[in-house]
Parts: structure tokens; sequence; C-alpha cells
């Protein structure tokens, strides 16, 4: 093996692998986050309809809200790419501002899911009201808190990026958190098939 | 497309990384038209919503349309389909992994059986 470490453009040293680790870190923790989502969205699906007290999903849920929260966080898709796109070119301004709609549309998916989940506490469904409660809240609400997380990486690499203080290849980290995001929408684009979509359009009301 | 977007240039080699494929990376005109694909399967998702249709018809194509987004969104967004087959192989473990759990977990309860 070499004594000596070669940098790579973005920063990374070069590894045995011949891939940056920070790169396959991150593989490896979304990989290990699909478990985490898995079990969630399986205990749902376990206690979905054997909720002996309402209120049910059917009482609660509001398709057409929802569908435009989707289309938010899908649109925040779109931009993330374009960021990367832009920081790809090295050009720092479209990339700032590609990094803020990015932020300002998982600011607004966030915004109403706390209005939703507002609104159904209001309506009687509480964590501990029944067992679609308890397994929603928890599901959703770590939803939430992945996209909340997602949105502080954003605005912390568009400071970075306004301190001048990004690596000489900007595209590396935009790159990592981008992987971020984009599994925080394919797990959303499976919770509102499930939770969502088949249990509101199988029952009838 | 494919011409843009050579497999052989990072797939399997060990010199293949990011920095690499960025070369390789879709055009913003290519993002756009994959962000309007998605947003039309959405559409179409939603509509299933609206209109009535067969328990048996309409839960394998929710399925079908959830699955066609989520692969378009890892392939494409977030760009296995032109980075090492490395990444895909961990991210395709932890993907069978939790929907190996959801089997388990489903059938020993016997979910499917109502």
């Amino acid at each position: 093996m070499a004594d000596v470490a070669i940098e790579r453009p973005g920063g990374e040293p070069e590894t045995t692998t011949g891939l940056p680790s920070t790169k396959l870190a991150m593989w490896l923790f979304l990989a290990s986050e699909c478990l985490l989502f898995g079990a969630l969205i399986t205990t749902y699906v376990l206690y979905r309809g054997r909720s002996d007290v309402g209120p049910y999903p059917a009482d609660v849920f509001d398709i057409a809200y929802t569908s435009v929260s989707s289309f938010v966080l899908l649109a925040s898709s779109l931009t993330m790419v374009l960021a990367l796109s832009a920081a790809q070119k090295r050009d720092m301004g479209r990339m700032r501002l590609w990094l803020l709609a990015t932020a300002m549309l998982g600011l607004t998916f966030v915004g109403g899911q706390v209005y939703e989940f507002t609104t159904f506490y209001h309506e009687g469904l509480g964590i501990s009201t029944n067992l679609f409660g308890t397994t929603f809240y928890v599901l959703t609400g770590f939803h939430g808190v992945h996209v909340t997380v997602g949105v502080m990486m954003l605005l912390s690499l568009v400071g970075m990026s306004m301190a001048d203080r990004l690596p000489d290849e900007p595209a590396f980290p935009v790159e990592m958190i981008g992987l971020y995001w984009h599994f925080v929408d394919i797990v959303w684009i499976v919770i509102f098939t499930i939770v969502y979509l088949i249990p509101t359009g199988v029952a009838p009301k | 497309m494919d011409e843009m977007h050579d497999r052989g240039e990072t797939a399997g080699l060990g010199a293949s990384t990011s920095h690499s494929a960025h070369d390789t990376h879709p055009s913003p005109k290519e993002y756009v038209r994959i962000g309007v694909i998605l947003a039309v399967l959405t559409g179409l998702e939603v509509t299933t919503y609206y209109v009535k249709v067969r328990t048996s018809i309409l839960i394998p194509t929710l399925f079908v349309l959830a699955f066609v987004k989520f692969v378009l969104v890892v392939m494409w967004f977030m760009h296995l389909r032109f980075d090492d087959r490395r990444y895909a192989r961990f991210f395709v473990m932890g993907v069978a992994l939790a929907f190996t759990l959801f089997l388990i977990v489903l059938i020993s309860f016997r979910t499917f059986l109502g």
C-alpha cells in the first residue's frame, strides 16, 4: 500500500475501494434508514384497521391537501438536482438559489404536516387515541423530522457557500446532501401510497 | 440519451468515483423531464382515489406507480444509473432487508389473511 495519501479533487483521500468514503458511508446510512422506515411502515400496516375506536383514517384524511404536499416534496427533489447541476458547473449563485428553493419547499412540506397534525388532533386523533393514531403519528412524524434535518443541512450548505467555506469541488457536499434529500422523497412516495391512498381508496366511506 | 450516459465509464471500476461520474450525470433538461414524469405519475395516483376502481385492480396499480416513481428517483436523481454499481448493491441490500422484514412480520401475524 502507498504510504502517501493521494487526494481526490473533492478533498476526499484515495481509498482501497476506489470509492470516496463519505459517499460509501452515505449509501450505507441510507441502507440502514431503509430498515428504520421499513419497520415503521410494517408496524403501520400490521395495525391498520385494528383500531377499536375512532377517528379512523377515512374520518380525518384530506387526500387533496396531502396530494399538494406530495407535489411540493417532489418539486423539491427536482430543485435539489438542479442545485447539483449548477454546483458541477461552479455556478455558485444559481446553486445557492436552487438550494434555498429546495429548503423552502421542504419547509412548506413540514409546515403542511404540522397543520395536518394539528387538524387531526382537533378532530380527536391523538397519539394515544387508538392504534391508527399511534402508528400514523410515529411513522409520519419520523419522516417529518428527517425532512427538518434535511432543511437544516441545506441551509447550512448555503451558509457555508456564502462564507466561501465549501471545498474546491462544491458539487461533492451538494451531492451528499442531495442523496439524503432524495431518500426522504422516496420514503414519502411509499408512505403516501400505503398510508394515504390504499386505506382510503379501499375502505368505502 | 444512452450515448450521453455510458455506464461502462463508471460501473464496477475501482478508479471510478462520483467525481468521474459528474461528467455523465443528466443535464438540467433531463432532470426536468424526469420531474414532469414523476408529477404525472403522482397525478395518476391521486386520480385513483377519486375514480371508483375495483380493489383487485387499485392496489396493484398503486404499487406499480409507486415502484416506478421510486426507481426513477433512485436511478436518475440519486444517480445510481450512472454511479459505481457497489453503491447500488449496498442500497438494494437495505431495501431487500426492509422488504423481507415487512413480509416476515405480516405473514407471521397473518395480516394478508385478514
